[in-house]
């Protein structure tokens, strides 16, 4: 597989993978005196799942809020769709097609399922605050148009039965589910998925791999998780990146990460003599 | 023949559908939620599907008599198929969805179905697991695209695909179409549908045109079904009970369908459909009559006085109103004020607002959850049916209903018991034959077309209702040549609920004795409120307190045993309280918790012994496995109580 070819890759199970939908180039990012990422250099191509792994503290998160324009690195370039991206607010980047998920669940509790989905759509929706309010005219148009997209969402990952729960009383999977859903709902070009699988049992952890994978089947949406369950991570990805002290130390399919003998030092350890 | 020319040309379902269509073509058919909306489809609208469907099915070279499966849960479309199929001249064969993929094996083998058609990429993965050992599957079709995209399509299609390439083709192949729906007859199969098989390999029941449509005009002039009537089709398509429901009386009558959005969203649609006409098995009626109840218990002190006192004027008067029996004027009034503030409301929740007919069947139902339901005012009634019969056997006729009756013979139905109890019936609705399997349709349908049910039974005197007490297997004689039936005591026993299980023992014995289980959860709960102390489930069942209202149960059980002449024999003389958990792990039950008697009495057989042997307190040793395998020892030492027994009227006068 020529992974370097800039018109894509066909993976192992048939499917195109795309050209280079976003590309981090030389980034460095520092607190204060702390290095969390040390020149790392890596792309997203359109349509693959892309995950980033490492042992704790490697800088997969800060890596993430780079992606996500959370963060602006200090040195290195950001470029998405083509273009170089300059520092942005957190709107502007969910209006370029950039959609996250938070390791720690971040939806509003008291609101239902329903509603916590809708919110997904608001930089999408165009009628003003009066015309909201009344309920009148574009805004119940608009409303109708958006809650059909959010049906769709649910009826693909199955959470009618809670559709008018209150999050607040789920359970934490369905929570997980559940921000997903939002997350979709943006209709993003690219899903940012901050530990997916934290917290899971078996179980659950197989619901949400195999949404993740329909997802990217049926939306054709660009996925990039971080995950820590080394199992998930090699059967859903097409590519891995390793972090391991907020350097890269790995690139490549979940094969030839496997056989990476800095990566298996990383994680299992090393000697130094 | 003379029966037919009543139905004139209507010898099918296609040929019901094309007079629905005709007749009442704006009238809605089929309804589903999906999207958080109901989507409906009228009889026309239905008619142009699986018109399509039959004609996407005809340019994949279906052929007459061809089976084709069909796996998933209720979809209007997985509906339509099984039309489409009946159109083509092939026959639908419905399978459980949450059969494993052997089980699957061995029907998709045993009916050589060519065409499968599955609701999800779950049932495709399932068929394609077995499809190198299954030789007949030809293609397979799905309802829901997502996931599919992935697969090898060509012996695949979705099933909108099928009719989207149906209506393309329709000139080819319209002639043909008409000229199969045209020759159906009442000899053709309607239906084929698999016994779960209890004992041995299920069994393909062959239902021809005759037993569905008979069946269904029968019983949908029993209860006076209407077109205007709603159902919500919600148990497995592969049950008999559903395809008559859900096929036979919607398509015989007329009346819409109604799916739900997805299996656990179904009280939900239950309540915003508010079905006319419902069936349920007795689990269904039992667990929301359990919510209701753990939701009162939490609520505030005047709503649920409130409801109290409201249920019991419910109770005392609702049934005899429902049945239109005199009821005073002033508890009409308060029955009326009961409607308004607690019934109506209460109804509402559950879905029942609208219901003019519910049926349970299946099992034994407890009189006081029976009795719940009718005296809110909702017509429940019981039926007794099984496949080979198109359902129906007996039923309840309005204003008849009580819950230790099965009914009277439904309309066209001839019942007859045998010598030995067990309960034989013959009716238009009666099966073909068991297909690819002669030996077991000649023992189980005689050559006069009796059915032998396998269940005891007996009449009773004066109203004609028919009751069923038991398995005939299970149904013995006493030593005095007196009728031994476990079950039905068992089943009365297990109405209350401190009794979790009960297992009666006195064949070829003079007198019954009974171990019983008690349920930890209601026993557990009321040692809590009385403040009594145990420290382990050995030691709450030997409570003296325990024992005594066990007693009480037993001996209320022998007061209703005794009201029955032939079955006061049963009555329960001696029993003890077991020191374990009857448990699927040691044996002692099956995996879908039925008692295993041989298996019982071999084990404790130290126990029965000393039931008959007259001693008052046993010591005993009974080994256990535990979840993880492991084997262990409980000892203990039960006591044996003594249980007050009646005296039936005529024996008293004889002796």
């Amino acid at each position: 597989m020529n992974v370097a070819n800039s018109e894509g890759y066909t993976t192992a199970d048939g499917r195109k993978i795309g050209g280079v939908l976003m590309e981090m180039k030389n980034i460095t990012l520092r607190f204060g005196g702390v290095k969390a990422i040390t020149d790392i250099s890596f792309d997203i191509r359109e349509g693959e799942i892309r995950a980033i792994i490492g042992p704790n503290g490697a800088g997969k998160s800060s890596m993430l809020n780079v992606i996500s324009g959370f963060y602006v690195p200090q040195e290195g370039e950001v470029w998405f769709k083509g273009y170089k991206r300059g520092p942005m607010k957190p709107y502007q980047v969910a209006r370029l097609g950039i959609a996250r998920t938070f390791q720690n669940i971040a939806l509003f509790d008291g609101m239902s399922v329903l509603d916590n989905i809708m919110t997904g759509r608001l930089t999408m929706m165009k009628s003003g605050l009066l015309s909201q309010a009344l309920w009148w005219g574009g805004a119940q148009r608009e409303e109708t148009e958006h809650r059909e997209k959010v049906e769709k969402i649910i009826d693909f990952l199955e959470i009618q039965p809670i559709r008018k729960t209150p999050v607040g009383r789920l359970p934490y999977g369905l929570k997980k589910r559940v921000e997903l859903a939002r997350a979709l709902a943006a209709e993003p070009k690219l899903l940012l998925l901050d530990e997916p699988m934290a917290g899971m049992n078996v179980e659950e952890k197989e619901d949400m791999s195999r949404f993740i994978l329909d997802v990217n089947d049926e939306f054709g949406t660009t996925i990039a998780l971080i995950e820590h369950d080394m199992g998930v991570v090699m059967d859903l990805s097409d590519r891995v990146v390793v972090m391991d002290y907020g350097k890269k130390i790995g690139d490549g399919t979940p094969d030839e990460v496997r056989n990476n003998q800095d990566v298996i030092d990383a994680y299992l350890g090393v000697a130094h003599d | 023949m003379a029966r037919d020319a009543t139905t004139g040309e209507l010898q099918s379902i296609p040929a019901l559908l094309a007079r629905n269509a005709r007749d009442f073509g704006a009238m809605p058919a089929f309804r589903e939620k999906e999207f958080g909306i109901w989507q409906s489809w009228t009889w026309a609208q239905t008619a142009d599907e699986i018109r399509s469907m039959a004609l996407g099915l005809m340019t994949l070279g279906i052929e007459r008599g061809d089976h084709v499966a069909i796996i998933g849960r209720n979809r209007p479309a997985l509906y339509w198929s099984m039309v489409a199929a009946q159109m083509c001249g092939a026959v639908p064969v419905p399978l459980y969805q949450d059969a494993v993929a052997e089980e699957m094996a061995y029907v998709l083998e045993h009916c050589g179905a060519r065409f499968v058609i599955c609701g999800d990429q779950e049932q495709v993965d399932k068929v394609l697991e077995v499809q190198d050992r299954v030789t007949g599957i030809d293609q397979i079709a799905y309802l829901d695209k997502r996931g599919m995209r992935k697969y090898d399509h060509s012996h695949m299609n979705a099933l909108a695909d099928i009719a989207a390439e149906g209506r393309a083709a329709h000139y080819r192949f319209d002639a043909e179409l008409d000229a199969r729906a045209a020759e159906l007859t009442y000899d053709h199969t309607c239906v084929m549908l698999y016994t779960s098989g209890t004992t041995g390999k299920p069994k393909g029941v062959v239902l021809s045109n005759r037993n569905i449509i008979e069946t269904s005009k029968n019983s949908a002039k029993f209860d006076h079904l209407k077109r205007d009537d709603e159902v919500l089709a919600y148990l497995p398509m592969a049950w008999v009970g559903d395809f008559i429901f859900s096929v036979g009386q919607a398509f015989w009558t007329g009346f819409t369908v109604n799916c739900p959005e997805n299996a656990s969203t179904m009280m939900t649609d239950l309540r915003e459909i508010g079905p006319t006409y419902f069936f349920a098995p007795p689990r269904v009626f039992e667990g929301q009559l359990t919510n209701v109840m753990i939701r009162m218990e939490d609520a505030g002190r005047i709503k649920k006085r409130m409801f109290d006192h409201y249920m019991e004027v419910a109770r005392r008067v609702g049934p005899a109103i429902l049945d239109g029996k005199p009821v005073s004027g002033m508890d009409r009034f308060r029955y009326w004020l009961g409607n308004v503030l607690v019934y109506g409301p209460l109804k509402n929740t559950l879905g029942f607002s609208r219901v003019r007919v519910g049926y349970t069947a299946g099992e034994a139902i407890g009189p006081e959850i029976f009795d719940f339901y009718r005296s809110l005012g909702i017509n429940l009634k019981q039926l007794y049916g099984q496949t080979e019969a198109s359902v129906f056997i007996t039923q309840q006729p309005d204003g008849e209903v009580r819950s230790d009756t099965v009914g009277v013979p439904s309309p066209g139905v001839e019942v007859k018991i045998a010598d030995n109890g067990e309960v034989f019936y013959r009716s238009p609705g009666t099966f073909v034959e068991y297909y690819k399997n002669a030996d077991s349709t000649a023992s189980t349908k005689d050559a006069e077309g009796w059915v032998a049910t396998g269940d005891a039974g007996f009449f009773e005197e004066g109203t004609g209702h028919l009751r069923i007490i038991d398995r005939a297997k299970d149904v013995g004689k006493m030593a005095d040549g007196r009728l031994f039936a476990p079950k039905y005591v068992e089943n009365k026993l297990k109405f209350y609920p401190n009794i979790l299980e009960a297992v009666v023992f006195g064949a070829d014995r003079d007198m019954c004795t009974a171990f019983i289980n008690i349920d930890l959860t209601a026993v557990g709960n009321w040692a809590e409120r009385n403040n009594i102390a145990y420290a382990s489930y050995q030691e709450l069942s030997q409570h003296p307190q325990v024992l005594e209202t066990v007693a009480g149960h037993v001996e209320e059980v022998n007061k209703s045993v005794a009201a029955d002449p032939m079955l006061a024999g049963c009555q329960i003389h001696r029993f003890l309280i077991l020191h374990k958990e009857l448990d699927a792990d040691d044996g002692e039950l099956t995996r879908t918790r039925k008692v295993r008697r041989n298996i019982i009495a071999e084990k404790f057989a130290d126990l029965i012994d000393a039931l008959y042997g007259g001693k008052d307190e046993i010591y005993t040793e009974t080994e256990v496995t535990y979840e993880d395998g492991r084997k262990g020892k409980i000892k203990a030492t039960l006591t044996i109580r003594d249980a007050k027994v009646e005296r039936p009227a005529e024996r008293m006068a004889a002796e």
